[in-house]
């Protein structure tokens, strides 16, 4: 359910970083939590997200959330995919349905993040 | 009559008698209503009632009898011309029928769809025929009246836009403008005027608010303020009149991004100035920031055709302070009106009534053209309304009409000098549009 | 063409798939006037996409869906905060009459004395009933009702010049209009917590209101059906700081000649006629939102507001009016129906009507509270706020309970609001509902209870016999299809 590999945030949004590029989700808890997603409102590539702050919503039929970004930096892509058919998020979390990549101007800030048996534990 | 506080007289309304009551107390565990009332404090407790006892059926029908006879109308022998806003069209007996229907008067918002598929199927055709008229991609489920979706479509277009600075059409009724501005008030917005003839506009406009036919009446070319609008990263909104598109051009020709409209004209009675109905139309581009209840199609588990709301995210209840508006009751059984009376006017039928329309009115202004010290003023083409400059204060030549039983045209003397606003439909005969006339040719300067 | 059967034979197809080239419904008279020449034909559209039908099939198809409705007419319909009692019909009829339905908004003042004495005579009736004598009738439901409520208090602080007045505190049990109408009203939203009992928590209170509060929004009773035991207290506490207090009035159904808002010090409030005074909720409107304002606000009223003068009654605009808030005069023809309500159960018809809604919501409760928790444990108002806590650690969710109900023709309670109560049913039985109705429901849903545990799939699948069984909302908003078009 939290892969090993991953880093997490406590607002429930994963990190999965190749060479200084953050691949960005949320966790199979928050898309539990919401049920079926209908919509994610995702930012413009280009431009830049603070780390810890908001960079989209996403909404399932009764519900709507902020996400935040766990890491700081520009934002080189966004998944369409997720956007075209949200179901992805609800079916993929950690695959398809990945969000945003951000590229990394600080490694620290991946020292703010969690481990996936820190993040885990943070759920019971 | 019982009298004490703590007894409850029957009524017609109130089911429960005394020994029901005493009973459902005594399972509650209390021996008086006042064991419930203790959270109240006491020296507010059961203030007395300055009202008079109540009326029987019988009486009350009285009471309103003597209420509406002192109101004039055709019923008692007034004809009247104006518009501006609300207008007098007929109504076919079948909205009258189906009104009628106490599974669409007394139920409420759709929450639950299952219990429900009445009001959310008639609410997808009303969709349906809101977007058929205005040949636009999407429509709401209905605004309070057409001034509130006016003001509410510029407000979105300042979401869409990110841009805080509205413009409005100098040839917009007040009645959208003032809405408008009573809603924006706080909101960061500036409103400024944009003249009907302008060929260059601010470039940080949110939007062009556009009405056509315009206040006085006249057709506005849509397709121009449209292409300005759009040129300069601003948004194109039109108010129609919804009878007028029988006829005229539809605003989704000319690209136009929201569409609003009073609904009133298809099949609402005027009612003193309500309760009515908003049409609110756009890209579907823009949905997300829509406001109002919007109804979609869907499927059940076993995969039958079902509808529910949707979309509601965009709503009060769930976004909160973040919502597109903050609309909750709307306007549901007006929009069954407006459903009803556009499925039986029927294509031809739309299409009828604005042509009767058209030729009445434009019959009645060039009558009224002909009369010494009277001329219509309306210089482009207009629909069913037009200004007429009075050789006298309007207000004196309607004091005058309101003797022969004509309730005259609107004075709008502060907006066009000597100015009367006139409406003509379907509902004025040729010899009350003679009667009309004659009246005004014997008034003349002697007002 | 394709035919969709419903469960029962209900054909669901839409008036364009029904519709046949030449058929209708309607004849427009021919004109009777000269020929007029017509505008450029460039200006000209072709034809309007209508359905072509004929006028039985008119009537058929709206009737049957009519029937496809639960509705006070037809069922017990509990919706909590809705008020869904008898629409009395006699009040449909009387807002009618041709004297009062065919008069037209703009018509000169000397004609239309009795709709503006109407107004004026409801206005008085609202300020009796309210406590608070500053009556207009404008707002078109109960959210414009708050909308004009805030835009009077901005307009009161500004004119005092103290415009540095932008917050407005509300309770985390607010409905959700209450927000909304302060981000439109500028204002900023500040919450206050509830405490275990339901009621706001008045040290978090005096810790939040200060310079900054424009108004505290209260809802009285309360969303969780209470009565606020500190209410002058808190009235009190936000008039220290300088602040109005704003009454949410949708639940003053249990307030008539019970207690007077304007007495516990209330400066503003609204109430939805389409609740307390009875008129037809119309699937989801229209309704209307009185906003009634003490003596001092008065003069920042959005108008018109109806004044008896000695030419007459007119139609005035206040002194310092907040505005026009929409088109005319409000919902004219639902100002009708409340009058007519009003002066149908008079002075004391009004007072039974809120004890019996009380007596009936505690009767509720009081027969459920062995099986359902309750969000207070306290005697309730108008209505008891339910909660499934107990059946969701069973495996039912409060949504599987409200679907169950339509099995049984009872109309769902309102779910999941307040969002404060886990799992919430609010129930809202209404005076007009008789003992023997309130013992159904209370019987149904003990044997809902059963069946959490003996049946728990009748709850998962519910509804079972209704024209459609749940639907797929999730595919509805991630692929909206919101009008007919010749391909779906
Ligand atoms: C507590 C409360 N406040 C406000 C409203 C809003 O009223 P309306 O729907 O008439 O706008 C409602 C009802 O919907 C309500 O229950």
């Amino acid at each position: 359910m939290y892969p090993d590999d991953l880093k997490y945030s406590k607002e429930h949004e994963w990190v999965r970083m190749s060479g200084d590029i953050a691949e960005i989700g949320v966790t199979v808890f928050a898309q539990e939590s919401l049920g079926d997603v209908v919509f994610v409102d995702l930012p413009e590539v280009g431009t830049n997200v603070e780390q810890f702050a908001k960079f989209g919503e996403i909404e399932s039929v009764k519900a709507v959330s902020d996400l935040f970004s766990p890491i700081g930096g520009k934002i080189t892509e966004v998944n369409s995919a997720a956007a075209d058919t949200p179901e992805v998020v609800n079916e993929d979390p950690y695959g398809s349905g990945w969000l945003i990549k951000v590229e990394l101007n600080d490694t620290a800030q991946l020292d703010e993040l969690m481990d996936a048996a820190t993040y885990q534990a943070t759920l019971e | 009559m019982a009298s004490s506080a703590h007894t409850s007289p029957n009524h017609p309304y109130i089911p429960s008698t005394d020994s029901e009551r005493a009973e459902m107390l005594g399972a509650i565990g209390v021996d008086s209503l006042d064991a419930l009332l203790e959270d109240i404090p006491a020296q507010h407790r059961h203030p007395k009632l300055n009202l008079a006892a109540g009326l029987s059926e019988q009486e009350l029908s009285t009471v309103f009898g003597s209420i509406a006879a002192e109101n004039a109308s055709p019923s008692s022998g007034y004809i009247s011309f104006l518009g501006a806003g609300s207008y007098s069209h007929y109504i076919p007996s079948t909205v009258r029928s189906i009104l009628q229907r106490g599974e669409f008067v007394t139920a409420y918002t759709p929450y639950q769809p299952e219990a429900a598929q009445g009001t959310l199927q008639v609410g997808f055709e009303f969709q349906t025929i809101v977007c058929q008229l205005t040949e636009m991609e999407v429509a709401n489920a209905g605004m309070y009246d057409g001034p509130t979706a006016f003001a509410e479509a510029c407000l979105m277009a300042a979401r869409v836009t990110k841009r805080t600075k509205i413009g409005v059409l100098s040839s917009t009724d007040k009645r959208l403008s003032d809405t408008l501005l009573a809603y924006s008030k706080y909101q960061g917005i500036e409103i400024v005027e944009v003249a009907a003839d302008a060929t260059d506009i601010p470039d940080d406009l949110a939007c062009i608010g556009i009405q056509s036919p315009n206040f006085f009446g006249e057709i506005e070319d849509v397709q121009r303020l449209t292409k300005l609008a759009h040129d300069n990263g601003a948004l194109s909104v039109v108010h129609v009149n919804p009878t007028a598109l029988g006829m005229f051009k539809a605003p989704g020709e000319f690209d136009v991004d929201i569409v609003t409209a009073e609904g009133q004209p298809l099949g609402v009675p005027m009612a003193f100035g309500g309760p009515y109905v908003g049409l609110f139309a756009c890209k579907k581009a823009h949905i997300r920031q829509m406001p109002g209840r919007i109804i979609g199609r869907t499927t059940d588990t076993k995969g039958r055709t079902g509808y529910a709301l949707t979309l509601q995210t965009r709503e009060q209840h769930i976004r909160r302070e973040r919502a597109t508006s903050n609309i909750c009751t709307s306007t549901q059984l007006i929009g069954l009106m407006v459903t009803v009376y556009a499925a039986t006017l029927g294509k031809q039928g739309m299409k009828d009534l604005a042509s009767l329309c058209y030729q009445k009115a434009h019959y009645a202004a060039a009558e009224i053209n002909k009369l010494d010290g009277y001329s219509v003023k309306s210089s482009g083409t207009f629909f069913h309304e037009f200004v007429v400059t009075c050789p006298s204060a309007p207000p004196k030549i309607n004091e005058a009409l309101l003797k022969k039983k004509i309730i005259g045209g609107l004075d709008i003397s502060d907006r066009s000098e000597s100015g009367m606003l006139v409406c003509v439909t379907e509902t004025s005969s040729k010899a009350d549009i003679d009667r009309f006339v004659k009246a005004l040719s014997e008034i003349g300067v002697s007002a | 063409m394709t035919i969709s059967i419903n469960a029962g034979g209900v054909d669901r197809r839409l008036l364009m798939d029904r519709s046949v080239t030449g058929r209708k419904a309607f004849t427009l008279p021919a004109s009777d006037v000269p020929t007029q020449n017509l505008p450029d034909s460039s200006l000209l559209r072709d034809d309007v996409e209508l359905p072509e039908v004929s006028q039985l099939e008119v009537i058929r198809y709206f009737s049957v869906l009519s029937q496809l409705n639960f509705s006070i007419d037809t069922n017990f319909y509990p919706l909590g905060s809705c008020t869904m009692k008898y629409n009395p019909k006699i009040n449909d009829e009387l807002s009618n009459l041709p004297g009062l339905a065919n008069i037209h908004p703009l018509q000169p003042d000397v004609t239309v004395q009795g709709a503006i004495r109407l107004l004026k005579n409801l206005q008085d009736d609202l300020g009796e009933i309210t406590g608070l004598s500053g009556v207009s009738l404008a707002p078109l439901a109960g959210a414009q009702g708050e909308y004009a409520g805030l835009l009077i208090a901005r307009a009161y602080h500004d004119a005092r010049s103290d415009s540095a007045r932008t917050v407005a505190i509300v309770p985390d049990s607010a409905h959700g209009t209450n927000p909304a109408s302060a981000a439109m009203a500028g204002l900023e939203v500040v919450t206050v917590r509830s405490d275990d009992q339901g009621n706001v928590d008045v040290e978090n209170l005096r810790e939040l209101a200060n310079s900054n509060t424009a108004v505290f929004m209260l809802t009285i009773p309360s969303t969780l059906g209470l009565f606020e035991p500190n209410i002058l207290e808190i009235t009190k506490i936000v008039h220290d700081a300088g602040g109005l207090v704003y009454a949410d009035g949708a639940n003053l159904n249990a307030l008539l000649g019970v207690v007077k808002l304007g007495d516990l010090g209330v400066d503003i409030c609204h109430s939805n006629l389409h609740k307390t005074f009875s008129t037809p909720h119309g699937g989801g409107g229209p309704g209307s939102g009185p906003v009634m304002v003490t003596n001092e606000l008065a003069k920042f009223l959005p108008k018109p507001v109806a004044v008896k003068t000695d030419v007459g009654y007119v139609l005035a605009t206040p002194e310092m009016s907040v505005g026009s808030i929409n088109g005319f005069h409000g919902s004219f023809s639902i100002a009708a129906r409340a009058y007519a309500y009003i002066k149908a159960l008079g002075q004391e018809g009004l007072r039974s009507v809120s004890e019996n809604a009380i007596i009936s919501a505690n009767y509720i409760q009081a027969k459920l509270r062995d099986k359902y928790d309750l969000a207070a444990d306290r005697y309730c108002m108008h209505e008891t706020v339910l909660s499934a806590a107990r059946q969701k650690k069973r495996g039912v969710a409060g949504l599987d309970i409200a679907k169950r109900l339509l099995d049984f023709g009872i109309h769902a309670p309102t779910m999941y609001f307040p969002m404060i109560v886990d799992e919430a049913l609010m129930v809202e039985p209404t005076e007009s509902e008789s003992k023997e109705t309130l013992d159904h429901f209370i019987a149904v849903m003990r044997q809902i209870d059963d069946e959490v545990d003996s049946a728990p799939e009748l709850l998962h699948d519910a509804p079972h016999d209704l024209p459609v069984t749940r639907l797929d909302e999730a595919t509805a908003a991630r692929k909206p299809v919101l009008r007919w078009s010749a391909e779906v």
